[in-house]
């Protein structure tokens, strides 16, 4: 602990420090020497004795010498003695200067909304250029080094889909087996009331193969592979592995961007099949258990249900789907500065940019198919 | 150096057969899969001395400092930190002990989503009760004192140069003022001004604090002018270690081609140039 006593003969005050005068007790130290100051205000002199200080250290030093400069600009002459040669030293090395404080900015806080939300409109502005000028140099570049220079990373194109695709495939069968069973589950019970039980086979062959399956599918693929597509290029970025690419006279397009998103393309379609295949399964199950339609019943009730167009209309959407992802995860990783919070913000973005964007172009290709009549 | 060299001999001299190891490392055995990097290491630091630590690269000097602070997992043999076994302390027991120490990493290892500034009054934030004007100052004078502007306060990691992230982690680790610091390759990346500068600070800070110092370096420069003792490794040992002299004197292959090699001889040739001893401690 450190202790402070002061006498006062006439002009002349007498300050002696002892004890630790460390960051520990920084709690009690700040007090002390305000004290100090206090104490000697209207005195003409200060002596400030040393030789009791046990341990000092540079916050302590720095304490004392900010009180020092206080009673300096009260108009008392100060001087210091009996100081340790090392505790001089110190106090020379931590002599005080003053740092004028951060600017600790704070404005209205309805301006900084309006603020806020003028910026993001026109960073989303900025989103849909960027994105138009980032599809326009991958397919250049894609193109260019499938067609001009014959080059095609194929150990690269067939690890990723093994990443995204194959790796993918337990998980995506698995949640579309339950989803064509709770959809089913409920066109039975829904339709039941009207006599019309065994139309959940039409119901689910409808919607999970233009719908549902190709839906979730993109969904799930845009948060297992979108987010790490962006977190592998961000790490890359921040640590200066893509400049390494660029100065090696590679291109980070080329050789990073490419063969996932063209991984992604391929993938999608496969995964949306299992998935189609699968949800029908999960729905097959329930309308046996449930309804008592056998499988054979059930998929002839199938193939009157459903044309080819139908499965069809999913499966052309997954390529499209997978562009969209690929598109910006792979944007958004490239996107990543320096810190580790600018990585994770980036992660988050391209997963709720990536779903987003699934359900919008969805939503385009549902009037698409309808003005179509197809 | 200046300052350091004013002091009078009495304090700290380390007397390294008297003094207290702060750090003591016996039959240290760390390996990684098949490889064995440490096979029976000893070592001591004594309290108060700037040890310099010196080894070929590659040769487990970092993996040796990560093991001392418990970053890497040891196959067998003691390590005491203060005086205490460090697989013997409970859990409340190692953060005090973790309180003791700054260390400087080979890379920085600054917080990136942090300002320098804010990386510097992180240790002090944790500490608690250190008061917000306190901690700005004290944050600007550590910066003062590794030698960087104050304009660097408000910049984030990825906005510095190599030498200032490594005089940012200075800061850093300096930051609680604790008695014992790692360093690893503290002035590589610096310019030859700005390590002369590092020394001297370690200098000071090693007589004012009595701060005991774990450095490793290629910097031959700093092994003369500021470590009191030498340790170098080779093939998973401490194959020597004392004073500069000592080192000298060794007739260890390595050794005598790192310290008599092109570049250790131009300066063990200079007459005394910024030799320890000039200092005149007895
Ligand atoms: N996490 C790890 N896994 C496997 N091997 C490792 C690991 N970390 C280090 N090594 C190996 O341990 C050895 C020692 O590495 P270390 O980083 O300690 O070298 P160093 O002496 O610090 O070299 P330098 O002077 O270049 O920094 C090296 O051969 C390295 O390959
Ligand atoms: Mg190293």
């Amino acid at each position: 602990m450190a202790r402070l006593s002061s006498r006062r003969e006439g002009e002349t005050v007498r300050f002696s420090l002892g004890g630790e005068w460390v960051l520990a007790d920084s709690g009690a130290l700040e007090p002390e020497a305000a004290d100090m100051v206090a104490a000697a205000r209207g005195a003409a002199r200060a002596i400030v004795d040393l030789a009791q200080i046990a341990r000092l250290d540079t916050a302590g030093a720095w304490i004392i010498g900010r009180a020092l400069d206080e009673l300096a600009a009260a108009g008392v002459a100060v001087s210091v003695e009996g100081a340790r040669p090392e505790h001089a030293l110190l106090l020379q090395e931590t002599k005080f200067r003053r740092f004028e404080a951060p600017a600790r900015a704070r404005g209205l806080l309805i301006v900084d909304i309006l603020a806020d939300l003028g910026r993001s409109v026109v960073s989303a502005g900025q989103d849909a250029y960027d994105g138009v000028v980032f599809l326009g140099e991958f397919v250049a570049v894609t193109a260019f080094a499938f067609v001009a220079a014959g080059r095609f990373r194929l150990t690269s194109l067939v690890y990723h889909m093994e990443s995204f695709g194959f790796r993918s495939v337990p998980i995506i069968a698995l949640i579309n087996l339950l989803v064509g069973a709770i959809v089913a589950q409920q066109g039975i019970f829904q339709l039941r009331r009207f006599g019309a039980g065994a139309y959940a086979v039409d119901l689910i062959g409808i919607l999970v193969l233009r719908e549902l399956g190709v839906l979730l599918t993109s969904i799930m693929i845009a948060g297992r592979s979108g987010s790490a597509i962006t977190a592998e290029l961000g790490s890359m970025k921040m640590r200066e592995e893509v400049d390494a690419l660029r100065v090696m006279g590679l291109s980070p397009m080329e050789a990073l961007v490419t063969p996932r998103i063209l991984a992604l393309v391929l993938s999608l379609p496969l995964l949306t099949f299992v998935a189609d295949m699968s949800a029908l399964f999960g729905g097959l199950l329930v309308c046996w258990i449930y309804e008592g339609i056998s499988p054979a019943a059930y998929l002839s009730l199938l193939q009157e249900a459903i044309g080819r167009n139908t499965f069809f209309v999913g499966l052309i959407k997954a390529p499209f789907m997978a562009l969209i992802i690929g598109l910006v995860a792979a944007m958004e990783g490239m996107a990543t500065r320096g810190s580790a919070e600018s990585l994770g913000r980036h992660v988050t973005a391209s997963v709720v940019k990536a779903i987003f964007m699934v359900i919008v172009v969805d939503g385009l290709f549902a009037i698409f198919f309808a003005s179509i009549k197809y | 150096m200046s300052l350091a060299s004013e002091l009078p001999p009495t304090t700290k001299a380390p007397e390294p057969s008297a003094a207290r190891e702060i750090i003591r490392v016996r039959d240290l055995v760390v390996g990684f899969g098949q490889t064995l990097v440490m096979r029976g290491l000893d070592l001591d630091v004594y309290r108060g001395e700037v040890l310099g630590f010196v080894g070929g690269s590659g040769q487990g000097k970092s993996v040796l400092m990560r093991t001392i602070l418990g970053l890497v997992e040891k196959r067998s043999g003691l390590i005491e930190l203060f005086g205490r076994d460090r697989d013997r302390l409970s859990t409340a027991e190692r953060r005090l002990v973790e309180r003791r120490w700054g260390v400087l990493f080979q890379n920085g290892a600054l917080f990136s989503s942090l300002t320098v500034r804010q990386n510097i009054q992180m240790p002090m934030r944790e500490s608690g009760q250190v008061s917000a004007k306190l901690m700005d100052e004290l944050a600007m004078l550590k910066l003062a004192l590794v030698g960087l502007p104050a304009s660097a306060a408000d910049k984030f990691p990825a906005e510095l140069s190599g030498g200032m992230v490594k005089r940012a982690a200075l800061a850093r680790a300096l930051a609680l003022d604790p008695e014992l610091v790692f360093l690893d390759e503290p002035t590589s990346g610096l310019d030859p001004i700005g390590a002369a500068e590092f020394d001297e600070l370690i200098a000071t800070l090693q007589h004012t604090l009595g701060l005991t110092v774990f450095m490793v370096t290629h910097d031959l420069d700093s092994l003369y002018s500021i470590c009191d003792r030498v340790a170098a490794l080779a093939e998973g040992k401490v194959i020597a270690a004392g004073t500069m002299e000592e080192m000298l004197a060794c007739d260890h292959p390595w050794l005598q081609a790192y310290f008599h090699g092109v570049r250790g001889s131009r300066l063990a040739g200079a007459p005394g140039a910024r030799q320890k001893d000039m200092r005149g401690r007895g």
